[in-house]
């Protein structure tokens, strides 16, 4: 299984999400610069967290107009798994893959710490190694995580099973304690709190594996 | 020469954290007549050119300058010549 780790002028949770992967001997990962205009090859796309261009205008508003992001879409729509960890589900959201956005936290303060969350809906491509309602403890890093949709677009999210994970206690002022979406193909995750900084018990935990697990069994099981 | 006047401000409905700090820091400063703060962006464009300008502002605003899912915005162009 081949997967991508786009890098922005600016990303800097790309060695991370790289390492995650690695850590699993069927995946073969590689970075893709934002420069690059296809992702010809690859089964899965992973969009890292950091600053891409600096956070100017808005985050993530920049790194939408990428090159890379047109091969993105298109890669999105043929149904392949794409997942946009912090600044990445804030590119994911202003190129339009996701709905809502993200606003400043409500408190005003970058906040860098562990944060329970629970697994909302495990049956998606990105969920499935977890038990449904399992609580996990993953950090989020963010100033700008504040998840906002209108009361539509929450309605639709929810009936879809859309939401994938939520806050145990809302760290950042979020919409109904929203920390991760999906689109309504169910195959573009967003998420605010960093799963590949939790694969070790050596860094701390290992809550994120699942997640990472979660993919590859998707894909073995499609290629299967 | 033209000047092109964007603001870009949070929808009416949203919550602005930095507005309500600016508010907190004006009372105490004793300026306790102000009731509300609500920060927004403002954005200078020069252009010779205003051939279909109005609606090439538009999609200026729509393709970048503007998150339509949290944000409004209004412009006005000036001659500044």
């Amino acid at each position: 299984m081949k997967v991508a780790v786009l890098v922005f002028p600016g990303s800097n949770c790309d060695q991370d999400m790289l390492g995650a992967w690695q850590l699993m001997p069927e995946v073969d990962c590689e970075y893709v610069f934002h420069s690059e205009s296809s992702l010809e090859g690859f089964d899965v796309v992973a969009v890292p967290g950091g600053f891409s261009y600096g956070d100017y205008l808005r985050c993530g508003a920049i790194a939408r107009f990428s090159p890379v992001m047109k091969a993105l879409q298109e890669f999105a729509e043929s149904g392949k798994p794409v997942i946009g960890v912090c600044n990445g589900f804030q590119i994911l959201l202003e190129a339009g893959l996701l709905e809502g956005a993200l606003l400043r936290n409500e408190g005003l303060s970058f906040i860098c710490r562990p944060e329970k969350l629970r697994v909302v809906n495990k049956h998606s491509m990105f969920t499935s190694a977890y038990v449904e309602n399992q609580i996990l403890e993953i950090p989020i890093a963010h100033g700008e995580g504040n998840y906002y949709c209108d009361a539509e677009t929450y309605a639709r999210l929810k009936s879809n099973g859309q939401i994938l994970f939520e806050y145990e206690h809302n760290p950042n002022g979020s919409f109904m304690n929203i920390a991760g979406i999906c689109n309504s193909k169910g195959n573009v995750l967003g998420m605010m709190p960093h799963p590949e900084r939790v694969v070790e018990s050596l860094l701390g935990g290992t809550d994120g594996l699942p997640l990472f697990h979660s993919i590859l069994n998707y894909c073995q099981q499609k290629t299967a | 020469m033209y000047k092109i006047k964007v603001h870009v401000y949070l929808k009416e409905n949203i919550l602005d954290p930095q507005g309500k700090a600016v508010t907190n820091a004006l009372h105490q400063l004793g300026f306790n007549e102000v009731q509300t703060v609500r920060v927004g962006k403002y954005f200078q464009l020069f252009t010779d050119n205003v051939d279909d300008i109005e609606s090439r502002i538009k999609s200026m605003c729509q393709k970048l300058l503007v998150n339509e899912v949290i944000e409004d915005v209004d412009f006005t162009i000036e001659n500044a010549a």
